[in-house]
């Protein structure tokens, strides 16, 4: 959706711009036209301002796809807040944790960090870790009884979806 | 304003809900055994318990004052948005200064720090009491 | 109701923030008490904000928000020093 020729330098993320201003809005706590405004400037400002700072634009292909994956997400992390709370609970000496390699297949820069974000989230695991080559993520477990279940469910629940909607 | 009955129930559920939530994950960082079982708890229980009792208190602000409150919601999503990434710092942090895991945990941490200076990778899930 | 409930939930926050302490005191390597130190300003924040709705102001928000945002910045820069020995690289 390019306006005119030189829209790459003059506003270089329209959809960065909208979210800062929305950020404001919700900052400010208003919606008169005064604040509006300054939202709008700092909305243009801030990108322009510090665009050689990001020389990567990240690319998203849907963003529909990724509300909808945000959704699912919290759906997951109410439901295994209530996992994790019962294994508190439990006597410590019963619990089985373990560190997990789990092989990435992601190669982008930001799809690992959501990814990353998304396992500390859920499920008694936190990531604690990616090797140097960005092959690998450590994962840390909670309570594990079957280790190669967890990382298919990690695969297929997490990893495909921001494979297509991320890279 | 005042606030209808059901609107009420909700908020107070929301609030004793999130506080139950981040008492258990206090507790779970307080009694479990090694690092890493404690990293646990902070991360998930206490965000979600923190971030349910923001959306009670936005709720409470929106109906109580007349006027919608939406700056709860910056402060849960920046909660929820933060806590992974510190989780995952702590974590980085606890295997490069070698803090032990128990010792039945199955698996090794690989050691970041040992390949990135090329010294030979060594088992570093020795118990507690080696630090 | 929600003034019935929140002396409890203030109350259950409060046991967290001890246990929290116990947690930054008791250690034992300096990484638990960051740890602690961290969860302890999570809690803080939903003190603040069931402190705001006690005293019916909306006017302590800003300083929540202010202090999630250091407490993060302040983790992230104690387990960089950790790491590298350095804050600033």
């Amino acid at each position: 959706m390019k306006l005119f020729p030189q829209q790459q330098y003059w506003w270089p993320r329209p959809r960065f711009s909208i979210f800062l201003l929305v950020l404001w809005l919700l900052l400010v706590n208003s919606i008169s036209p005064g604040q509006i405004l300054i939202g709008a400037v700092l909305g243009w400002l801030i990108p322009f301002s510090t665009q050689q700072f990001w020389p990567e634009r990240p690319h998203l292909h849907n963003a529909g796809r990724l509300l909808l994956y945000l959704l699912r997400l919290l759906k997951d992390i109410l439901e295994s807040n209530l996992t994790v709370a019962r294994l508190i609970l439990r006597n410590p000496d019963s619990l089985q944790p373990a560190f997990i390699r789990f092989p990435l297949t992601l190669t982008d820069e930001f799809a690992i960090t959501v990814l990353a974000s998304s396992i500390s989230l859920t499920p008694g695991t936190v990531s604690a870790g990616l090797s140097p080559d960005r092959s690998m993520l450590l994962v840390h477990v909670l309570h594990v009884t079957d280790e190669q279940e967890l990382i298919e469910h990690i695969r297929n629940r997490y990893e495909q979806p921001l494979k297509e909607i991320l890279e | 304003m005042e606030m209808p009955l059901w609107l009420d129930a909700i908020v107070a559920a929301l609030i004793l809900a999130g506080a139950l939530v981040a008492t258990i994950g206090s507790l779970g960082l307080a009694r479990m055994p090694d690092f890493y079982m404690r990293l646990h708890g902070p991360t998930k229980a206490s965000t979600l318990g923190v971030g349910a009792t923001l959306v009670g208190s936005m709720l409470w602000f929106s109906t109580a004052q007349g006027s919608v409150s939406v700056q709860e919601i910056l402060i849960t999503v920046f909660l929820f948005a933060t806590a992974p990434v510190s989780a995952h710092m702590m974590g980085r942090a606890a295997l490069h200064r070698r803090v032990g895991c128990q010792e039945k945990t199955n698996g090794q941490p690989w050691d970041e720090m040992d390949r990135l200076s090329g010294r030979a990778a060594q088992s570093s899930s020795s118990g507690e009491s080696q630090r | 109701m929600t003034e019935a409930i929140l002396p409890v939930a203030l109350a259950l926050f409060s046991v967290s923030l001890l246990l929290n302490l116990y947690r930054v005191l008791r250690g034992p390597d300096i990484i638990d008490r960051i740890l602690g130190l961290d969860t302890l300003n999570v809690n803080a924040i939903a003190v603040i904000v069931l402190g705001g709705i006690y005293m019916n102001s909306s006017l302590i928000f800003e300083a929540a928000l202010l202090i999630a945002l250091m407490g993060f910045v302040g983790t992230v820069a104690m387990t960089k020093y950790l790491v590298r020995g350095d804050v600033i690289e």
